[in-house]
């Protein structure tokens, strides 16, 4: 357990190094991937204020929290993709990362979540910003940010689990990009991405409740800034860590299977 | 005395997809897929002691990167035994991978944008290598590889060389006990080749590492190796002392001859390889070579006279062209 420890810590500060190496660019690609939220921020502010004040339940400052806390939820979710799987394989650097007694999962989770710390310090001002532009209304409780800092990191977690699954496909096949998007395709609208969950068909929402994806966006946007309780708060946790011990158990059993294809080809 | 590798009756074959070119069979294939069977190693046996450094040789395609894939854990063979200090590589336990390391010439494993020193960090990590080892193994190494004023430079502004040096500083961090080295000088100059082939002789020798080597350099054969196996099409040809396969695969021998006059025809005497204004060198059946001698020195005035074996890249040559043309 110690020297898994000291690897995270390792790992984490190696990806700190480097991302700090990149601090503008990463300033710049955050900048970027703000246009998404914004253009669903201005949609649904619009649709709020032509309807009354409201839309789905929601005003025009919920909203604004919403896609605020959204810019984040969507930073911590970027995990190691499938597509980098595949060029990992095809490349051979894998082969590299096979040869360490740790596995290479765990050299993502860590690398990531190195990069993540430096993420949460540069989306501060970028949400100062929004904040000023766009007025959210936020009422938060101490619980709802114990929950939702520890959300984020769950939902970090099971996308890692999901997308690593996916990117294990190139290990029998290596052109599976468009199974990917497929799975981008549902992901946007069953995690709650494109409109909170609770502006969806009824029959969409029971459909999440039985599928990872909003445990990974909607339920730690709407820990922070929606009015759950305490029991729902800590139940919506209680789901998160389900999905990452059976994804993790899930990750081994097709891990077993993967590594007797590995051909190597690329190195 | 326990080997260090064991592998019996090893082969790795993999199934190919083929097909014609063309739509026509593009579309076939869709729905009647043909298949080719690759063997890239065929039954091959060998076996290596601790400590030794070993020379697997072979032409490209030859299977020696597929068996030291299999022998490192990343390959399942198809069939056969392998067992490197007592593990069986494709059960890619913790323990056996802290015992060994692969460097392939051709990958890197530091970080590109960090200098070398934060990335050995974390190799210290990985391995769980006790901080005060730790520094004692990295600080050897640099000095031997004199690294020092480079170690804190980003790795990204590195020559090949150098990055190649951080590379095996990197791999050889937790002390393996058995290394495979496949093309580790690759694309390097001679010099730095020289450093690198140095280094892995200090470190087998003061550590006692078992090696297996694969170049395409018969420097680094020569210089490191006393014993060589060569494969080719996934079967050995060849495992003994590298001097045997001189014997064993070489008829001739080299002279150099150094005249006073260059103009001298020596067509008599053997083939005439080169002539570099007054050198010539020929090549004399083995079993002729002192009569040859003798008589090129009593027909004629001689400033200089050298008798050697043929270069081993010439060797190696001539054991993979006389294989093609028996096949």
């Amino acid at each position: 357990m110690r020297r898994y420890i000291d690897f995270y810590l390792a790992s984490m500060k190696i990806a700190i190094l480097g991302q700090i190496q990149y601090s503008v660019a990463n300033y710049f690609y955050m900048i970027g991937m703000i246009t998404e939220p914004v253009i669903y921020l201005v949609v649904w502010t619009t649709i709020a204020k032509q309807q009354g004040g409201m839309a789905g339940g929601y005003t025009a400052g919920a909203f604004a929290a919403y896609y605020i806390i959204w810019t984040l939820v969507r930073n911590m979710n970027i995990v190691f993709t499938p597509y980098g799987w595949e060029w990992r394989i095809r490349e051979g650097q894998l082969s590299m990362e096979l040869m360490r007694p740790i596995h290479p999962i765990h050299g993502d989770v860590a690398y990531f979540a190195g990069w993540k710390t430096v993420v949460i310090f540069l989306w501060l001002p970028l949400a100062a910003i929004l904040s000023w532009i766009f007025k959210p209304d936020f009422d938060i409780r101490w619980m709802e940010v114990i929950v939702f800092f520890l959300a984020i990191w769950g939902a970090y977690l099971i996308r890692t689990i999901l997308l690593s699954l996916l990117g294990m496909i190139t290990f029998w096949t290596t052109r599976v990009s468009a199974i990917f998007e497929l799975y981008f395709g549902l992901e946007l609208i069953l995690s709650g991405r494109l409109v909170p969950m609770t502006i969806m068909p009824p029959w969409v929402q029971n459909l999440s409740n039985y599928l990872p994806f909003k445990w990974t966006f909607f339920f730690p946007i709407e820990a922070l800034v929606g009015n759950m309780t305490d029991i729902q708060l800590w139940s919506g946790f209680g789901m998160q860590v389900l999905w990452i011990a059976s994804g993790t158990l899930f990750l081994n059993l097709i891990w077993k299977s993967a590594i007797k294809q590995y051909s190597a080809v690329g190195g | 005395m326990t080997p260090t590798i064991s592998v019996s009756k090893l082969s790795k074959h993999y199934k190919v997809p083929e097909r014609e070119g063309g739509m026509k069979a593009a579309v076939i294939s869709l729905f009647n897929r043909k298949y080719r069977t690759v063997k890239a190693v065929d039954d091959i046996s060998f076996s290596i002691e601790p400590g030794e450094i070993v020379g697997f040789l072979g032409p490209n395609g030859a299977g020696k990167t597929t068996t030291l894939k299999v022998l490192s854990g990343l390959l399942h063979p198809t069939s056969g035994a392998v067992n490197v200090l007592g593990y069986e590589p494709t059960k890619r336990s913790h323990d056996y991978l802290r015992q060994v390391a692969l460097v392939m010439g051709n990958r890197n494993q530091l970080s590109w944008d960090l200098p070398a020193i934060d990335s050995f960090e974390l190799q210290r990590a990985i391995y769980g290598i006790p901080v005060l080892e730790f520094k004692k193994t990295r600080d050897d190494f640099i000095d031997l590889l004199e690294l020092k004023d480079l170690v804190n430079k980003p790795i990204r502004n590195l020559s090949l060389g150098e990055r190649m040096k951080m590379e095996i500083v990197g791999a050889l961090l937790h002390r393996p006990k058995v290394l495979f080295l496949d093309e580790p000088t690759i694309g390097l100059d001679v010099t730095m080749q020289r450093r690198i082939r140095a280094f892995i002789k200090e470190y087998n020798q003061r550590w006692g590492a078992t090696v297996l080597l694969t170049s395409h350099y018969m420097a680094d054969v020569e210089a490191l190796c006393k014993r060589v196996i060569v494969i080719h099409h996934g079967h050995t040809l060849f495992d003994g002392e590298l001097s045997s396969l001189v014997t064993q695969f070489s008829s001739f021998k080299t002279l150099g001859v150094t005249l006073p006059n260059p103009e001298v025809d020596l067509s008599q005497y053997g083939e005439v390889l080169t002539r570099d204004g007054a050198r010539v060198t020929l090549r004399v059946a083995k079993a002729k070579t002192s009569q040859v001698t003798a008589n090129l020195l009593s027909d004629l005035q001689v400033d200089d006279l050298t008798v050697e074996d043929t270069p081993i890249d010439d060797v190696i040559d001539s054991v993979f062209t006389s294989t093609e043309e028996t096949k």
